[in-house]
């Protein structure tokens, strides 16, 4: 047995033996925790397509949304009795939803590139959001509820475990050496036989299906989602944690999504201390300005990222 | 036998023809140069070629089938590799990871068994692995295996293209300007490996290179081009003392 499946069984069986514990843990840390959870699948799976495949996308929110509407649809579809099966099935099929979303964004933007591709995909994440806002049957502007709280500790960790898993094993690769091939130089890749539109596409089918997964554990957690909830600030959001994190590596940037969840909620408490000075709190108060000042700062002294070249894993050859 | 036959090529930018009714032909394991002043047409032939750019005339058949219309990707796929004139290798990725992703069109193995990783993926990782540092290995370049590209020197850069290269298993080697920026010594050692892949592997090479001692020292045959137009073809002797062609470099050392 190689030794990735041998670390992805032991993060299940660490998974598993947490859920034991998970239950009598704070219901506040509790819920940072899954936050955590879902917000390493998001932050790992836009790495794909940005820090490995190098197409900038700012509409990540929207396969989140895709998936989180479409499992939750169909759990509500299937009624109280759904159990887990019908809870996993659910998520599976927001997962593969989103990825068709995914395939739906990626083959138009294949001409495009940088500032362009940007736009596009900005421009599809408020398409899916305002096409939800309209939506009836998805409750439109009230937002959509009363899903079952199927999502628990081990199931987003589990989640997390796979996908980290799969994404390091692909991009360790030589299949998936053809991502950082597009990445580096798309001439030089064509040149090497690499085909380019299969990998762009596929990176957005891949990342796009992981978000998707997330959108599920997401809406079966807080058991209400609301348009608004996967607006441009949402994937602005997961663009920070791939940023901070250092594009392309993947541990880092799971670290960046674990230390960007629990900054929001760290500040939240700094902007109650009256003793602070007030630009301070306020400063706290407002999580983009922060995050501006972050990634400049960042981009002066880092620009490979808070956390560098950290990656999981990878035997020298 | 030919392997490559370019037909009456023309090639036009807007009103400005790159490459005009050029006819030229590659055969198996022989080594021909192509030569000509700056801004003749040399990369643009190579890009032709490899897909780049789609002919606005004529016909480019590589064994026997036409190549026109095809991806990049598709006709490396065929058989033809090339080098860059400006380097383009993919600078983050370590000198071994550069060899490996030639090797990705030569897979075995889909994704599923990428994330799967059963024995049949490990075995052929494995052996992936082998020949990649027996490329190295050949090419000097296995104790660098580790070090990003963009961090080599220039005349190992160089190296480090055409081992790409030929990790894709070519049967025409396209060279655009190998020795560029190289040292007199490096350039000894580049004649001589050129010489011997081409042995080795087999392999029909098109040479682009300013550098006439080279030029002259390894090439069988010479093509020369001038403003896109073919001026001369034959043996390097005969190229050496033909009046067209030392006007047209003479020509290009008076301006
Ligand atoms: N994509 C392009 N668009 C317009 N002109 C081009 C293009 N590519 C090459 N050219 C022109 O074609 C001519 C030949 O260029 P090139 O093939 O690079 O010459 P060489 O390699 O022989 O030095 C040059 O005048 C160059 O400006
Ligand atoms: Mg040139």
């Amino acid at each position: 047995m190689s030794r990735p499946r041998t670390l992805l069984l032991a993060a299940l069986a660490l998974c598993a033996a947490g859920s034991v514990f998970s239950g009598s843990i704070n219901p506040y840390y509790h819920d940072i925790l899954i936050m955590i959870g879902i917000n390493i699948l998001l932050a790992a799976s836009l790495n794909l397509i940005i820090g490995h495949t190098g197409q900038f996308s700012l509409g990540h929110a929207g396969f989140m949304a895709v998936g989180a509407y479409s499992s939750a649809w169909i759990t509500i579809a299937w009624g109280a009795s759904a159990g887990w099966l019908a809870y996993l099935s659910a998520l599976f099929a927001g997962g593969v939803a989103a990825a068709a979303a995914g395939l739906a964004v990626g083959v138009p933007s294949l001409r495009l590139r940088g500032d362009y591709l940007a736009i596009v995909t900005l421009g599809f994440g408020e398409i899916i959001k305002g096409v939800i806002q309209n939506a009836e049957p998805l409750g439109a502007q009230r937002g959509l509820g009363g899903m079952a709280q199927h999502t628990n500790f081990f199931w987003t960790f589990a989640c997390v475990a796979l996908a980290i898993y799969g994404i390091t094993t692909l991009v360790h690769s030589t299949y998936g050496s053809g991502f950082l091939a597009v990445r580096d130089d798309e001439i030089a890749a064509e040149a090497m036989g690499i085909n380019t539109t299969k990998y762009k596409v596929l990176a957005f089918v891949i990342g796009a299906f992981v978000a998707g997964i997330a959108g599920g554990l997401y809406a079966h957690f807080k058991q209400f989602i609301h348009p608004e909830g996967f607006s441009f600030l949402r994937s602005v959001d997961i663009v920070v944690m791939v940023i901070l994190g250092g594009m392309g590596s993947t541990a880092g940037v799971c670290l960046a999504a674990v230390v960007l969840t629990v900054l929001p909620e760290f500040l939240r408490s700094v902007s109650d201390y009256p003793w602070l000075p007030a630009p301070v709190r306020e400063l706290a108060e407002n999580r983009m300005i922060l995050y501006s000042i972050l990634i400049v700062v960042l981009m002066l002294t880092r620009p490979q990222g808070l956390f560098g070249k950290l990656d999981f894993g990878r035997k020298k050859p | 036998m030919n392997i490559l036959e370019l037909k009456r090529v023309t090639m036009q930018f807007g009103g400005l023809k790159c490459v005009s009714d050029l006819t030229l032909r590659v055969d198996a394991n022989e080594l021909v140069g192509l030569i000509g002043p700056n801004g003749a047409g040399k990369t643009t032939v190579f890009n032709l070629v490899t897909g780049v750019y789609r002919p606005s005339s004529g016909t480019i058949r590589f064994l026997g089938r036409n190549v026109a219309g095809r991806r990049p990707y598709q006709i490396t796929g065929r058989g033809i590799a090339r080098t860059f004139q400006n380097i383009r290798l993919f600078g983050s990725l370590s000198v071994f990871d550069n060899v490996r992703t030639a090797c990705n069109m030569h897979l075995r193995h889909g994704i599923s068994h990428a994330l799967l990783r059963g024995r049949g993926f490990r075995a052929e990782e494995e052996e992936i692995r082998a020949t990649v540092m027996g490329f190295l290995e050949v090419f000097e370049l296995a104790d660098l295996r580790g070090r990003p590209a963009n961090s080599l020197a220039y005349g190992d850069q160089r190296r480090l293209e055409i081992v790409r290269a030929l990790a894709t298993r070519p049967k025409l080697l396209l060279l655009d300007e190998p020795a560029a920026g190289m040292n007199p010594s490096e350039k000894d050692r580049l004649m001589t490996l050129i010489r011997l892949t081409k042995e080795k592997f087999h392999l029909a090479i098109l040479l682009v290179e300013h550098d006439m001692r080279v030029v002259m020292g390894i090439c069988e045959r010479i093509v020369v081009l001038d403003y896109g137009t073919k001026i001369a073809e034959g043996p390097p002797d005969e190229i050496r003392r033909d009046p067209r062609v030392i006007a047209a470099y003479l020509g290009e050392e008076a301006a």
